[in-house]
């Protein structure tokens, strides 16, 4: 089993906190990710898995508490700029434009440009089929043609084009909220093959998933929430499905989370 | 040329692209051009297209092509910005009354000061705005296209309310903005710079010379790609941080903005501009779009099947008249191809999905 707590921590928050009203959805959340780590969130439904990803991507912004990035404490406006920052994030219902073709997905929003004519600008084409090609290779990802509109392709086809966006990117960190969830067997393991290599080049990975079979396979990491806040973090080798499931419903609760409980 | 990639690498394979749905259309299109000539040579005993008399030294009856392409080319302009709102996800049922609106004020500011040696009946307003250069009404009219598409784009992407109430209440209010503006009283009496710009084959060029621009620019700039995208999937797209109002403005105000072009086209083919101008075009223009292969739901279609639409709906209004059948007839004929249109590309979907 890898330690990765000497490592580089790529990204920490301190504290992270979001109230929308008078609902505590997330209450001071504690973190911290290292370099070539994948890191599971597990939590019930409404546990704050996905309020607590939101927060760090920017789609709402915090109620108090730090993201730090790369040891530099960040406040992104907006998910562009966490996106822009290095944060990739696979969305839980796909981001894609099912009319558009592989390399338009890849770059959408953020088009590579020959010359800047303001919201005329001339795309780059070219440019943007070799990036994606290049992305492909890096993810194992085989579509037949990538020219054609992603419409025609199978739910795991189109799940690994909104991963390899991360793999053409370049990102420091990349984020998966249940990439799996909607996908038949044989489609979730292209998208667990995709997370393994993206493992071997060490890229760092928090993924939400309810799968506990996928998360004991694949992450190095357990971290679970449950109402609002963190209330376990344990290393797969050090624990089992049924203690997980023991967190997760509240039957037991970390030493080191008095506060939780 | 192929080129092999991912694991195992299976073939990018240029000839797997799927048939661009625009042959569709074309083939219709000629489908269309058989049928009457075989009325024709039944009913008439003459060539529906083709120069069957040998009056011309051609192998087209020109003088028909010409009536087909120069019918349609004003409500084509249109049509291009129709194209481009539908495939944005929305629809514009405004530029029929823009056209009205546009083509009132632009002729207040094109009128001669003198006719036949006497003021100038039609006149709205006094001499100094009279035998102005061409440029001042130009602008005028630009500038109430923008001002219609601006408050039709704010209205839709930061009310948040449908296209279609926020559209129709524009083609209510510019309605009667149109007759407003002179009372109801048609403006007439161009200068001569006005007049020419609608004269002849003009209306055919500029036609022609906007849906090559508005080609280019959906296939090759940043601005088609996001319009295809918002189309496709909006919240997509604002995830992926297009910003999707600012978007959605600078179409519709596009869409008004061609609308008012041909509105300036109009008035000068006519020499005159009436508030009831420009009534329904809307409704044409969105069914040479439908015709054209882009789909209401947004996200599909082009310049091109737009252009070949026109041409349809052109083929068959001509068709018609060809065959001496009642203008009625048209009309009714119309409405059917419309609602055929939009069914046909309801199945294509559904095969689509059940594909996958």
């Amino acid at each position: 089993m890898l330690d990765y707590s000497n490592s580089e921590v790529v990204l920490e928050t301190r504290d992270l906190t979001k109230h929308y009203g008078g609902v505590h959805a997330l209450e001071g959340a504690n973190f911290k990710i290292h370099k070539g780590e994948h890191v599971a969130i597990m939590g019930d439904n409404g546990a704050g898995k996905s309020t607590f990803v939101r927060q760090i991507t920017a789609v709402e912004q915090r109620t108090r508490g730090d993201v730090i990035l790369g040891g530099q404490s960040v406040h992104f406006g907006s998910p562009i700029e966490a996106r822009e920052a290095g944060i990739e994030t696979v969305f839980q219902n796909l981001a894609l434009a099912d009319d558009l073709d592989v390399p338009s997905n890849l770059f959408l929003g953020r088009e590579k440009i020959k010359f800047n004519l303001g919201p005329f600008s001339i795309l780059d084409n070219k440019a943007m089929r070799e990036a994606t090609m290049a992305g492909l290779v890096k993810t194992g990802v085989k579509i037949p043609n990538i020219l054609n509109p992603i419409r025609n392709m199978s739910g795991g086809q189109r799940q690994c084009v909104a991963i390899a966006r991360t793999a053409a990117f370049h990102s420091k960190l990349t984020i998966m909220d249940e990439p799996t969830a909607a996908l038949g067997v044989q489609e979730t393991a292209q998208v667990e093959n995709i997370i393994r290599t993206l493992k071997e080049q060490g890229e760092p990975l928090i993924l939400i998933s309810h799968n506990m079979r996928q998360v004991f396979d694949l992450m190095d990491r357990i971290v679970v929430f449950r109402r609002g806040r963190i209330c376990a973090n344990l290393h797969v080798s050090d624990t089992d499905p049924q203690d997980v499931v023991a967190y997760i419903t509240g039957a037991k609760t970390g030493e080191e989370f008095p506060e939780a409980r | 040329m192929s080129q092999s990639h991912g694991i195992g690498g299976l073939v990018f394979d240029e000839k797997k692209k799927a048939r661009a749905p625009e042959w569709n259309v074309f083939f219709a299109l000629i489908l269309i051009v058989v049928v009457f000539e075989a009325l024709g040579a039944m009913l008439q005993g003459q060539s529906f297209l083709f120069d069957s008399a040998d009056r011309f030294d051609t192998i087209f009856n020109e003088q028909r092509l010409k009536i087909i392409i120069l019918q349609v080319a004003i409500i084509g302009i249109i049509a291009l910005g129709s194209t481009q709102v539908i495939i944005l996800g929305g629809i514009d049922l405004s530029p029929g009354s823009v056209v009205g609106v546009t083509a009132m004020i632009t002729m207040s500011f094109a009128q001669v000061a003198e006719v036949n040696g006497l003021a100038n009946p039609k006149a709205v307003f006094g001499p100094a705005w009279m035998d102005l250069p061409v440029i001042v009404p130009l602008l005028v009219g630009l500038v109430c296209g923008i001002v219609a598409g601006v408050i039709n784009g704010l209205l839709i992407a930061y009310t948040r309310i449908p296209p279609f109430i926020a559209t129709l209440g524009m083609m209510v209010t510019a309605r009667g903005a149109a007759k407003w503006w002179s009372k109801g009283q048609p403006i007439s009496f161009p200068t001569d710079s006005y007049a020419a710009i609608g004269q002849g084959m003009n209306p055919v060029i500029i036609f022609a010379v906007l849906a090559i621009l508005f080609h280019l620019i959906l296939k090759y700039t940043v601005y088609g790609k996001h319009t295809y995208a918002i189309g496709s999937n909006e919240l997509a797209s604002r995830m992926s941080g297009i910003q999707v109002s600012r978007h959605k403005v600078l179409v519709y105000t596009i869409a008004s903005v061609l609308a008012a072009i041909a509105a300036i086209v109009l008035s000068s083919k006519n020499l005159t501009a009436q508030a009831g101008m420009g009534m329904m075009y809307e409704l044409d223009a969105i069914a040479m779009t439908v015709i054209g292969g882009v789909s209401l739901s947004g996200g599909r279609g082009s310049i091109l099947g737009t252009v070949l639409g026109s041409l349809i709906f052109g083929v068959i209004i001509s068709g018609f008249t060809f065959l001496k059948l009642d203008a009625y007839y048209q009309e009714m004929v119309k409405g059917v191809i419309i609602v055929g249109a939009v069914v046909l590309d309801q199945y294509r979907q559904q095969r689509a999905a059940a594909r996958m």
